[in-house]
């Protein structure tokens, strides 16, 4: 390993704890990232993966404990400032202004200048060489708008490198990337790694996790539970210690029965530029999971079902055709779509729960004026079905907690009666506790005689929850699985295509 | 302990965003009523709520416009424009039907078909064609201004003498002294408080200005919401014309000029939200008469010009969206 120049640095936490108000959501946290080294911080939504990045790279302060760069203790004022001793966070989400040029993303906020101009010569120069070094063929004149996922990842991390990072924090860098997308970026991190920068990735891919890393460090509810050499764990060990008990018991047990009837028919569903060709029958009380990889179609096929998209096909529901060309008509039918962007596309976060919980169906809360006394009464009713815990009535449901906002959410779906809804990633981003709940509802609406499509890219919820899985690869569904075949090599083949068999797949 | 400050701390700043308007309106009306003696007499409060009218009648509409996240520019030139088309109307239709109530009546139904298809218009190439409510409101209000002088060719468009004491009354004549124009302002308001608030539509106009998104995802009919405030400031620009063409019987290339910025101004010092997701009628409704107070106080007083009024109109508008912002958007 060459990395033992004189710039490399390694950052470490020493004892950190974080308070947000009342709540302790790290806990004596110690993790060392050596120059040369990729460490994979795995854990589940809500182990405290976030904050221990932010921490690290300045957005947020420790409550207690200490940040040390090559031993020293230093206290970062802020992201500017970790940057300006190297130490860079890539978010999750891009951090590039879509009509600039690469180059131009590149050296935002730290153009180079000639006197009164800017050195557009220095400048290009350099981003050739930042992305020669990460053989990254994207042209720096190219708008970041119209360049692929992985090139843009390339470009944050370049932005990075131009900054002179030798500390690298990723947040789930392959997370919208493909798999060949996500392939490319290892390369460049192992290059990155033989050059001595010292790389903090997190993943909920275990295989990759196995794959890059060299140390592992496991979080669950803001303890550091394990922590070693990479090469000591295998994905069930990392799996283990991520949720810390037996995950089958996660899932209820079917009660009901399910029907013999039909309640929704698709044939032929298309959504021009994401799904092609699906059909799919559900029976009544069913539920029916959707796989596939970020990116396969999921969620455009469901929009489109519902009339969010424009799409062609069709679509029985109890045996009646049926034409959806708005989610007021698919909600008419009988069919509702809970869409798995809560925060841009499910609730009002700037209104309270009242608002949010009738907004779908409020024709029946309205004669002339809105029964403000019926929807009060559905809000109690909701609050006690779906178990929500909210500090005040009127409070803004952007203050309540993910867990509670997806329960209100699923409140809101609920209150319209849809005899089919499709739940797209019921638990994205939600705490363990509240997720047995919300596998708890879903199963009692199933009980209710509900028709019930889960998509999700979980894979252990998809075959924890459904009784039948289909699953969709490149706008197709793949392949459907069921009963005892329902296992995640199954899915994860039938994800990637067959061909795409890995050796490491659980 | 920590929550129940939280909350405490909250109601404190809603009371005080709900307060403003309503401090400042006691605060203008007690200046007002040191100034000048004559200020609380009925005469001068009756012509302070008439004049208001035109402008708050439009403005009530430009609320829900607003709250559902639009804009309309468009309101004062197609005041204009609806104006001189009544007037034509009824000065062409006049040797047929002579003057009387049945051509008034015909002179009003034109004002709102007028103030309609206008509505309609905005919203069509705002929803339907997806422009900017900004850039299409702009287009629509340079047409209308143009449209109005070219039909008065450059002067003035006249009502017929015979026609002018007819309409009159509609202005200067009301019920136990209290004229038409504020009687029909104040049942606009009415009613529009009582759509926003309680209505389905207030709250779906609220929804679409919050996050559209999510009203879509909802099941509600985003397009058909933007185009109804459309629409329905058009039809309340119609109603606002029928008012104003009584008092002078004429429109001209200068009628109703900056008519959209003091309804846009009454909107947001009444406490609606610029960018949409929050509204309130009432609010509008002062924000207006505090515009209108500080007209006639400086038309009443000898310390400061009339002329100056547009100045403090500006600070004031300016003002009422520095306390209206929340301090967490500036994080």
């Amino acid at each position: 390993m060459s990395g033992t120049g004189a710039s490399n640095l390694s950052l470490s936490l020493s004892a950190i704890c974080r308070s947000f108000g009342p709540v302790q959501v790290l806990h004596d946290i110690d993790i060392t990232l050596a120059p040369g080294e990729v460490h994979a911080l795995i854990g589940e939504n809500g182990a405290g993966k976030s904050t221990t990045m932010k921490i690290m790279s300045g957005y947020l302060a420790p409550t207690t404990g200490e940040v040390r760069l090559n031993g020293t203790p230093v206290s970062f004022a802020n992201s500017q400032d970790a940057e300006a001793r190297g130490v860079v966070l890539i978010h999750q989400e891009f951090n590039l202004a879509d009509q600039l040029t690469v180059e131009q993303n590149i050296f935002l906020g730290h153009e180079k200048r000639r006197g009164l101009f800017l050195d557009k010569a220095a400048m290009r120069a350099e981003t050739e060489a930042l992305l020669a070094r990460l053989n990254c063929s994207v042209d720096p004149l190219a708008r970041v708008r119209d360049i692929a996922n992985a090139d843009k990842q390339m470009v944050e991390i370049a932005k990075a490198l131009s900054r002179n990072a030798q500390v690298l924090i990723m947040d789930e860098p392959t997370a919208v990337l493909t798999e060949r997308e996500a392939e490319t970026l290892f390369e460049q991190v192992d290059r990155l790694k033989a050059q001595g920068v010292a790389i903090l990735f997190t993943s909920h891919k275990l295989d990759e996790v196995k794959r890059i890393s060299d140390q592992i460090t496991v979080l669950r509810d803001g303890h550091v539970v394990s922590q070693g050499v990479a090469s000591d764990y295998n994905e069930d060990q990392m799996a283990e210690a991520m949720v810390g008990r037996d995950v089958s018991s996660l899932y209820p047990v079917r009660e009901g029965e399910i029907g013999s009837d039909l309640a929704l028919e698709v044939a032929g569903l298309t959504v021009p530029g994401f799904a092609t060709d699906i059909s799919f029958t559900l029976r009544r009380g069913e539920i029916l999971g959707f796989s596939g990889l970020i990116g396969s179609g999921r969620t455009e096929t469901m929009e489109g079902l519902v009339g969010l998209r424009s799409a062609s096909g069709a679509v029985r529901i109890n045996g009646k055709d049926v034409s959806l060309k708005s989610p007021r008509q698919a909600q008419a039918a009988g069919l509702c779509y809970l869409t798995e962007d809560r925060k841009g596309r499910g609730l009002l976060l700037d209104k309270g729960m009242r608002e949010n919980l009738t907004l779908q169906s409020l024709p029946d809360f309205t004669r002339l004026v809105i029964d403000q006394g019926a929807e009060d009464a559905a809000l109690t009713q909701a609050i006690e079905d779906f178990d929500i815990r909210a500090p005040t009535r009127e409070v803004a449901v952007g203050n309540l907690s993910g867990g509670n906002q997806q329960k209100l959410l699923i409140a809101k779906v609920m209150l319209a009666d849809p005899e089919v809804v499709i739940i797209d990633e019921p638990t994205r981003g939600i705490d363990i506790g509240t997720k047995q709940q919300i596998y708890e509802f879903i199963h009692a609406l199933s009980a209710q005689g509900k028709s019930i499509i889960v998509i999700s890219s979980e894979m252990q919820e998809v075959i924890g929850l459904a009784d039948r899985v289909l699953v969709m690869r490149s706008g197709r569904i793949e392949g459907e699985v069921s009963g005892a075949e329902m296992t995640e090599d199954k899915i994860v083949r039938l994800a990637m295509g067959l061909s795409a068999q890995k050796e490491g797949a659980a | 302990m920590a929550m129940a400050q939280m909350t405490q701390t909250a109601k404190i700043s809603v009371d005080l965003k709900v307060l403003g308007p309503i401090l400042a309106l006691v605060a203008l009306i007690i200046v007002g009523a040191l100034l000048n003696g004559n200020f609380l007499s009925a005469g001068n409060i009756s012509n302070v709520l008439s004049r208001s009218a035109f402008i708050g009648i439009i403005a009530v509409g430009m609320t829900f416009v607003i709250t559902s996240g639009g804009l309309d520019l468009s309101v004062g030139s197609m005041a204009a424009f609806i104006a001189g088309l009544m007037i034509l109307v009824m000065n062409g239709l006049l040797p047929s039907m002579g003057a009387g109530w049945p051509l008034v009546m015909v002179g009003m139904v034109t004002a709102i078909v007028a103030g309609t298809a206008a509505g309609f218009i905005n919203g069509f190439l705002i929803t339907n064609m997806r422009i900017e409510a900004f850039i299409v409101t702009l287009g629509t209000m340079g047409i209308y201004r143009s449209l109005v002088t070219w039909l008065a060719d450059g002067g003035t468009l006249s009502l017929d003498f015979g026609m002018r004491s007819v309409i009159r009354p509609i202005y200067f004549d009301g019920i136990l002294g209290v004229s038409w124009p504020i009687l029909v302002f104040a049942l606009v308001a009415i009613c529009g408080e009582v759509v926003m608030r309680r209505a389905a539509f207030g709250r779906h106009a609220a929804a679409v200005g919050s996050n559209d998104q999510v009203a879509r995802y909802s099941s509600v009919n985003v397009n058909r919401v933007r185009m109804m405030t459309y629409v329905m400031l058009g039809v309340l620009v119609g109603i606002a014309t029928i008012m104003y063409v009584p008092r002078l019987g004429s429109a001209s290339p200068s009628t109703g000029v900056l008519w959209e910025l003091e309804a846009i101004a009454a909107v947001i010092i009444g406490g609606t939200m610029l960018k949409g997701g929050f509204g309130r009628v009432w609010g509008t409704v002062i924000g207006v008469l505090i515009l209108s107070l500080i007209d006639n106080i400086l038309n009443l007083t000898d310390g400061v010009s009339p002329y100056l009024n547009g100045a403090i109109q500006g600070v004031i508008i300016i003002l009422a969206v520095i306390l209206q912002r929340d301090k967490k958007a500036e994080g």
